[in-house]
This record gives C-alpha cells, sequence and structure tokens, in this order.
C-alpha cells in the first residue's frame, strides 16, 4: 500500500514540476526570447556561486562528520602505513590547492562573465605563454609527488628485514588459512592436489621432511609487535586479496602465482583497543578482491601481541602433521594412556 | 563539370555534390534499418538510454541494501522473486546487480549510448559529408550493438541467474560456474553479449575514422575540424586497437571455459569439488588483456565528452575555444599514454615493482594534458559572455567534475598511495566523478545542445535547468562522503558491513548516499519525460542556428533529410571557432576570409 502512495506522490511531483516547466515555457514565449534569456542567466549565474559556496560548506560539514570515522583520525598500526599516511596529507596538500583555485575560478568566471549585452568579448584563441606555465608547473608538482611516492613504493616492495618472521596466507571462499614454517624455518612443500579440506587445507606434501613441523591455523593469524612480518600470499582457488586496513597495505592472493608483501605493526592489538577507545577492536583482513557470493563475509583477523605472548601461543599450537597423522602424534599416546589409567582408576 | 572535378581533385576531398536523389523509405527502412547516420545516432541515443535507466534501476537496487541492510522491502519480493525473498536482497542478486550496472553503464550507456550516438550524428554533419563512409556498415554496427543488448538482457533470465563477478570479469572466478552459480550460463551469455559489442564498436569504428579522414568537405582541413570531431577520431582509434585485445582475452575464456584449457587457470582446488586439472596458467595474464583494453576505455567514455564540451563552451560563451591546438595536442597525448598505463589498475597483483614504476610514471603523466585541458577551459570562459543554456550549465558541471575525480587520480595513481586505497570506496568515488558522471554530463550537454538539430523542437528549458542542479549537487552529496568511506578503508563490492568493526561506522553516511541516489534516478526520469515529450511536442525551431554558432551541422535545413544538404555541401573557409572576432558576435565557417580581417588563430 505505502508503495502504491509512493509510487502516487512521484507522480503527482512529476506532473506538478512539469506543468510548471510547460507554464514558464509560454511565460518565456510572452516575454520574448532575449528577455527570457537573460532572466536565467542571472538565476543561473547566480547558482553557480552559490554552488560554490554551499560545495565549500558542504566540504567542511562532512569533513567534521567524517574525519574522525576514518583511518586517517586513527592512525596507522605499521611503519609503512606512517608512510602511507604521511604520502596521503602531501598529496591532499598539493591536490586540495588545485582543487580550490580551478574550482573556484569555474565557478567565479561562471557568474562573473554571465551574458551582458554591453560586454565584448575578449578575442583570446592562444598563448604560448600561458600554455607553457600551465605545462611545467603540474609536471613540477606531480615530479616531486612521483619521487616521493616511488622512494615509498620501492620501500613497500623491496625486500624485508633479515629478522622479519615469515607466515604463508592461503585465501580460500570464504575464509584464510595461515601457515607458520615450524622450528626448522622452512616451510615444507606444498602441492594443490594433495589438498584435503579436513586435514591438509592448503595441499602440505607430507613426505617433504620440512613439511611435518609446520602449523596451520585459520581465520587468525599471531604477529609480534615491531618484528617485520612477510606474508607469502596464494589461494586455493580464485584471486583474493589480502586487505590490511589498518596497516595500510594490501597484495592480491592469486592461485598459482605467490606473491609477498611485509610490514612492521607498532602497536598490539590491545594497544589498539586503548588508543581507539574501542574494546572492540581488530586488525581486520578484508578480502578486496571480488571473489564470489560470499566475498563481504570473508574475514581474517590478524593478533599482534609482544613476543612473550606470542611465544606462549605458539608452544600450543601443534604441528598439523600430527593431524593428518594422529597415529604418529608422540603426544598424542601419553593422552590415551591417561585415559586407561583414569578409567582404571575408576573401577578401581 | 570536369572544371569543377579538376577543382575537387586539386582540394584533395573528393565529395558529393548533388542534392541525394530522393528515396522512398518505408517504415521499415527509415526507421529500422536505416542507413542514416542521424537516424543511426538515435537509434543509439535510445538504446543506451533504455540502457541507462535500468543500469540506473539497478544501482538504486543494490544502493536499497546497502543503506538499509536490514529492512526488507516486500515489493522487491514481487519484482525479483527468488532473488529477493521475503524482501531482501540475496548476495548473489546483490553482486550480479553490481556487475550488471557496471558493464552496462560502461559500454553500453557511455561507450555505444555516448560515442555511438554523437559520433554518428555528429561526424558527418561537422566535417561536410553526406553520411558516413560505408553507411550500410553503420546501420550493421547498431544492429550488433542491438544484439549485444539482447543477449545481455536475457543473461538476466536464466535460472543460475546472471554473470556476478564484477564488471572486470576476473578468472578464475569467471571462468569457474562451481564457484560462483553467475559463472555459469549467465556467464557465457555474458561474454557473446561483449564479443556482439566489441563487432559492433569496431565496425563503428572503422567508419568514424574513414569519414573524419576522407570526407570532410571542401576547404576543411583537419586543424579547421571542430574539437568534438577530433575526440571522436581518437575515441575510435583507441576503440579500434584496443577492442580486438578484449576480444582475444573473452575467446581465450570462452576455450578454458567451455573446452579444457589453461590460458587462466593453475593450482585450483574447488570447495566440494576438488582439485581441478588445470595446471600453469596465469590468472593475471587475463588482468593483462582486460586493462589494455580497460584503460583506453575510460578514455573512449572520456573524450567524446571533452570534445563536446569544448564546442559547446565556446559557442556559449561567445568567445574561440583557448589555444586549439593545444587541446588538439593534449586530446593526442591523452590518447598515446591510453596505452601505456593499463597496468595500474593492477598494482597489488604481484606486479614487478620496477614495471610498477614505470606505470606510476606514465599514469601521472597524464596529469599533465588533463591539466592543460581545464585551464584551456576556464580561460574560455574568462572575460567571455556566457549563455546559460542547460547545454552550457552540464559543460561547466563536467569540468567541476573532471578536476575533482582527475586530482584524486594522482593519488590512485601513484602506487604507493594505491596500495592502500586500491578496491576501495576511494576508488568508486574516483571512478565514478570522473568517468561516470563527468560523461553522463557530457553526453546531457550534448543531449540538450544539438536536440534542435536531431528533432527539430526545443527541450524544455526550465526542466533542464531542474535537472541540471539536482544532478550536480547529488553527484557531489552521493559520492564526495565516499571518499571518507574509501579513507576508511572500506572494501568495494561489499553486500554489507555490519560485520565488520573496522567499517560498519557508516551506517548513516549510507543511508544517506542511498537516499540522494534515488531522488537523483528520480530525476533522470524528470529528463526521460522532457525527452520523450519534446521530440512530439517541443517549441519548434524556426531558424537554422538557434544557437548562433559556427560549425557546419547548423547551414543544413531545420530538418535535414539523408544526404544532409538539399543543394551542395558548403565549402569551409575558416576554423570553427571565430566568435567576438573584429567585432562580429560570430562567423560561421562558412563565410569567406574578409580582405581587412584580422589574421587566424
Amino acid at each position: 500500500m505505502t508503495l502504491y502512495l509512493s509510487v502516487a506522490i512521484i507522480v503527482l511531483i512529476f506532473v506538478v514540476i512539469f506543468q510548471i516547466a510547460k507554464a514558464s515555457e509560454y511565460v518565456s514565449i510572452l516575454k520574448g526570447e532575449e528577455a527570457s534569456r537573460q532572466q536565467n542567466n542571472k538565476i543561473n549565474g547566480f547558482l553557480m556561486v552559490a554552488f560554490l559556496v554551499l560545495g565549500f560548506i558542504g566540504i567542511y560539514v562532512c569533513n567534521e562528520f567524517y574525519y574522525g570515522k576514518t583511518q586517517m583520525a586513527q592512525g596507522a598500526a605499521s611503519i609503512q602505513g606512517q608512510k602511507v599516511d604521511e604520502m596521503l596529507f602531501v598529496t591532499l596538500i598539493i591536490t586540495g590547492i588545485v582543487f580550490v583555485i580551478t574550482q573556484v575560478l569555474l565557478f567565479w568566471f561562471a557568474y562573473k562573465y554571465q551574458e551582458d549585452t554591453n560586454r565584448k568579448v575578449f578575442f583570446f584563441a592562444h598563448s604560448t605563454k600561458l600554455e607553457l606555465i600551465w605545462t611545467a608547473i603540474p609536471a613540477i608538482a606531480l615530479t616531486v609527488l612521483v619521487v616521493f611516492g616511488l622512494r615509498n613504493w620501492f620501500f613497500f616492495t623491496g625486500e624485508p628485514p633479515k629478522n622479519a618472521m615469515v607466515v604463508e596466507v592461503t585465501g580460500k571462499q570464504f575464509g584464510w588459512i595461515f601457515r607458520y614454517a615450524g622450528k626448522d624455518a622452512i616451510f615444507g612443500k606444498k602441492y594443490y592436489k594433495n589438498i584435503d579440506p579436513a586435514t591438509n587445507s592448503v595441499g602440505i606434501v607430507w613426505d617433504d621432511k620440512y613439511a611435518q613441523d609446520d602449523i596451520l591455523t585459520e581465520q587468525t593469524m599471531y604477529v609480534v609487535k615491531g618484528t617485520p612480518v612477510k606474508l607469502i600470499l596464494g589461494s586455493r582457488d580464485v584471486i583474493h586479496d589480502v586487505g590490511l586496513t589498518h596497516f595500510r597495505l594490501k597484495m592480491d592472493a592469486v592461485p598459482g602465482i605467490p606473491t609477498t608483501m611485509w610490514f612492521t605493526p607498532i602497536y598490539t592489538t590491545k594497544e589498539m583497543q586503548e588508543k581507539t577507545d574501542n574494546p572492540n577492536f581488530q586488525y581486520e583482513i578484508s578480502c578486496d578482491q571480488m571473489c564470489g557470493n560470499g566475498h563481504y563475509s570473508m574475514k581474517g583477523i590478524i593478533q599482534v601481541v609482544d613476543q612473550e605472548e606470542y611465544d606462549m601461543w605458539m608452544a600450543k599450537q601443534k604441528p598439523q602433521y600430527f593431524t593428518a597423522f594422529p597415529e604418529k602424534d608422540p603426544t598424542a599416546v601419553p593422552v590415551v594412556a591417561d585415559t586407561t589409567a583414569k578409567m582404571a582408576v575408576v573401577k578401581m | 563539370m570536369s572544371h569543377e572535378a579538376a577543382l575537387h581533385n586539386h582540394e584533395g576531398h573528393g565529395y558529393d555534390d548533388h542534392g541525394h536523389h530522393e528515396h522512398h523509405d518505408t517504415f521499415l527502412t527509415k526507421y529500422v534499418f536505416s542507413q542514416d547516420h542521424k537516424m543511426i545516432a538515435k537509434q543509439f541515443l535510445i538504446t543506451g538510454m533504455v540502457w541507462a535507466v535500468l543500469g540506473g534501476l539497478m544501482s538504486v537496487l543494490f544502493r536499497l541494501q546497502l543503506g538499509y541492510p536490514d529492512a526488507s522491502f516486500p515489493w522487491l519480493e514481487s519484482i525479483l522473486g527468488k532473488w529477493a525473498k521475503g524482501g531482501q536482497i540475496t548476495p548473489e542478486a546483490y553482486y550480479a546487480l553490481v556487475t550488471t550496472h557496471g558493464t552496462v553503464l560502461v559500454f553500453f550507456v557511455l561507450t555505444a549510448g555516448l560515442s555511438g550516438t554523437f559520433a554518428n550524428f555528429l561526424i558527418p554533419l561537422q566535417v561536410g559529408a553526406r553520411d558516413m563512409a560505408s553507411p550500410f556498415m553503420n546501420m550493421l554496427s547498431y544492429w550488433f550493438f542491438f544484439a549485444a543488448s539482447i543477449v545481455m538482457l536475457s543473461s538476466m533470465f536464466v535460472e543460475t541467474g546472471p554473470f556476478s563477478g564484477g564488471w572486470t570479469a576476473y578468472p578464475p572466478l569467471s571462468a569457474l560456474g562451481e564457484a560462483s552459480p553467475g559463472s555459469k550460463t549467465g556467464m557465457d551469455l555474458w561474454i557473446i553479449a561483449m564479443a556482439l559489442f566489441v563487432v559492433s564498436s569496431l565496425l563503428g569504428g572503422l567508419n568514424y575514422i574513414t569519414t573524419i579522414l576522407n570526407m570532410r568537405t571542401k576547404g576543411m582541413s583537419m586543424t579547421r575540424l571542430p574539437l568534438t570531431i577530433w575526440a571522436l577520431f581518437f575515441t575510435a582509434v583507441l576503440g579500434v586497437l584496443s577492442f580486438p585485445v578484449l576480444l582475444s582475452g573473452m575467446i581465450l575464456l570462452i576455450f578454458d571455459r567451455n573446452f579444457g584449457t589453461s590460458f587462466y587457470l593453475s593450482d585450483i582446488y574447488i570447495n566440494g569439488v576438488g582439485a581441478l586439472s588445470n595446471e600453469g596458467g596465469s590468472a593475471i595474464l587475463f588482468q593483462h588483456l582486460f586493462w589494455f583494453l580497460g584503460h583506453p576505455e575510460v578514455y573512449i567514455i572520456l573524450l567524446p565528452a571533452m570534445g563536446m564540451v569544448s564546442e559547446i563552451m565556446s559557442v556559449n560563451s561567445r568567445k574561440p575555444i583557448f589555444g586549439y591546438m593545444a587541446m588538439l595536442g593534449s586530446l593526442f597525448a591523452i590518447a598515446i599514454l591510453a596505452f601505456l598505463v593499463w597496468a595500474h589498475h593492477m598494482f597489488v597483483t604481484g606486479l614487478n615493482p620496477l614495471l610498477g614504476s614505470v606505470f606510476v610514471l606514465l599514469t601521472l603523466l597524464i596529469a599533465v594534458p588533463s591539466a592543460i585541458k581545464v585551464f584551456n577551459w576556464l580561460t574560455t570562459l574568462w572575460r567571455g559572455n556566457i549563455r546559460f543554456t542547460p547545454a552550457m550549465l552540464f559543460a561547466i558541471g563536467f569540468v567541476s567534475l573532471f578536476i575533482s575525480g582527475g586530482l584524486t587520480g594522482i593519488w590512485l595513481g601513484n602506487a604507493a598511495l594505491d596500495i592502500y586505497l586500491h578496491d576501495s570506496y576511494f576508488v568508486v568515488a574516483h571512478f565514478h566523478i570522473v568517468m561516470g558522471v563527468a560523461s553522463m554530463f557530457g553526453m546531457f550537454a550534448g543531449v540538450y545542445h544539438w536536440f534542435p538539430k536531431m528533432y527539430g523542437r526545443y527541450l524544455n528549458n526550465s526542466l533542464g535547468y531542474i535537472h541540471f542542479w539536482i544532478t550536480m549537487a547529488g553527484a557531489y552529496l552521493i559520492f564526495w562522503p565516499m571518499h571518507y568511506q574509501g579513507l576508511a578503508g572500506m572494501p568495494r563490492r561489499y553486500f554489507d558491513f555490519s560485520i565488520w568493526e573496522s567499517f560498519k561506522q557508516f551506517a548513516e553516511l549510507n543511508r544517506f548516499i542511498s537516499t540522494i541516489a534515488m531522488i537523483v534516478f528520480a530525476t533522470q526520469i524528470l529528463f526521460l519525460i522532457n525527452f520523450f515529450y519534446s521530440i512530439f511536442k517541443g517549441r519548434k525551431v524556426t531558424v537554422l542556428n538557434p544557437w548562433e554558432s559556427n560549425t557546419l551541422e547548423w547551414t543544413t535545413p531545420i530538418n535535414p533529410g539523408h544526404g544532409n544538404w538539399p543543394g551542395e555541401i558548403p565549402e569551409v573557409h575558416r576554423w570553427p571557432y571565430d566568435y567576438g572576432k573584429d567585432g562580429h558576435d560570430f562567423i560561421p565557417q562558412t563565410t569567406p576570409v574578409g580582405e581587412d580581417e584580422s589574421g587566424t588563430h
């Protein structure tokens, strides 16, 4: 019912606007083309300036409302992120100046030079000097931005420091799998045809001696504050993208072609919760490449902790090899013995 | 006769000296299978409008989901059926809507609807030709587009749904029906539609190039061409050189989908299906092929708008376009650079960083010709005598949007920032402003300006003003705040943000944007009413040259027949921008240069 009502109202509004517009056309014919054109020029000339002024007020209001909700207000959580933020501000200032100048000129000229029967236009078709000036100035400004940008780009995409910890990240529809290399610090080989969703979600080749201490976790990845982390990215099915908003980085996870990225987190999750005054704060991994119908829910979590906590967490992890082959797990046997012992106690 | 022929040969441009012979047109040959470039232009325009309404409606539907993720609208179920069970759009439907909205707006509206319409309409009229070089090919171009439209439309009604993997159609998602239901039959139809579309745009493009190069009237040297024609020329060149690459990418995709090849596929394990046998392909290869078209495509969309804006601004400022040669040079520079920047869409695909840096440099280089264009438009307005026709308003709006969206391109083109902003709402804001809305404004400007030539009647001015101001304000209200969402890292193509601690703070803003989007959409309906009403009932044009313009199309009769000029094609003696020269308000191109006239541009 409300639907029909709203459609009826819209139709009514259309009819009214349309009738007014038609009537104004008759009026303008009566007034003469010249006179109505002058009137239209006045109205639209005024609206041009009004739009400019209201536009700038709107920009200010928008900024007041929403700046606090952006990542900029929160601050970056990695060394790389700080560089990105710094560069964002430099770019904002340069483009902002150009924006204000050009928009003001555009709308001001439109207002100032609206038709006036007494004005003789200035036949000005060409000026090499002016054209050279506004070729050179953007070129110089852009050179600054390019130099600045590329320095950061090569830093971001360059080799991580030697002490970096390495985590392998695999995307799948719709979640994330993390692999740690274990005690030997070398990842075992993997081959996608070995994938078994229950026990071997990334297709580790168990015969490889480096593979047997590899640790797999899902959804949550642990990293250490202050230690560079290198991520080796891959995908099991379609292209995903590891989006790290708080660290200001992202990189695609492509099936068959490994990619890498690295960053140094500077705040633990706890510190960030206090900093943002939000007890629910999490470093979220968002999938930033359209990957299917569950794309919007493909969330991972990065827990940034200090070394001590990390070591405690790591100590609790069991190599995936023993999940795949429980009978080979040396710690599993005592557990079985334990329960039988307990049962024995009960029996007694 | 021989004397005349000799004259023409001397000029180097053959042209048909005789008025067009009267055809006995039936309804079918006049309105359906027409070979008259003006009718074909109208066919492109109206088909484009149909698609614009459908594409716009899709955006309203998915904005409904984004603005009101928890609400349910029972009427949605009655129009979308199982795609909106219980009145809530499903993720499948959401992604299908987003994908189709993108595909349709980019290709069917802003490529076919914009350059198809105005290249067809303006090229013969402004260069002084009776029709296109090959009217038959021109007709085929439209009908291939029509066929593409039908196939695309039909893809929306298949059981498994239309393609839903984004308009960029990256494999493996687009290659594997197992990965997404939309990648089943819907994707096959999508590829077929796109292939037909490529054929259409090639047939059109070759025709435009040939006509511009070979069929200019006597005296119409290349540097006397209006900037519209130059823009359409570069557009056609871009299309002819880049669309075949897209087609080749699509053909490989068809092979991967249906014939077991592995161009794009490698090391894939699908949940519930198991490991696929494909090995050794590269998913990134498709992205190179796609963006080799995809980036020039942006300029295919933008250049015609730039050309029309240049023309309309000059006419309505009563002042020559400033820096004709610089405008032309910057068009040329943009056209060249368009082919050298495609990988800036791929900074985060694992691209070699050194290669990436080259693409950063070339991408930011585009800002230079773009800046030249903006400053030249501003100088064109300076000390002019501006008439605010609706066309002029849209032209000014275009420049404003082009500045706003162009400047954010400098952010995104810098790889070190793109690595943060890529695929976020910042990108959505950027390309909608600079390519989507700006080009749409160029198209509106063109329609308002040339409507009197198309139909011999005027559009209603007041409706035009209302249309402009609401759309202009709406465009900024919708897309400006999206920059903030992008700076919060909010990813695009998300069905729902409520589960994300980092992105859920914008619920209220999303509602606001959705509301404005609906108002702006309704305003476009107002334009359509104006358009179709005015075709039949608009105020009649009574003078040959209502805008007091210099270009050749205004020397034709008010309702030109097939062949455009009843008598001889007029000869051209000057460039098209002699406005306000030597105290004359305007001097048409057909006026010979006077003896005491001051020097040309």
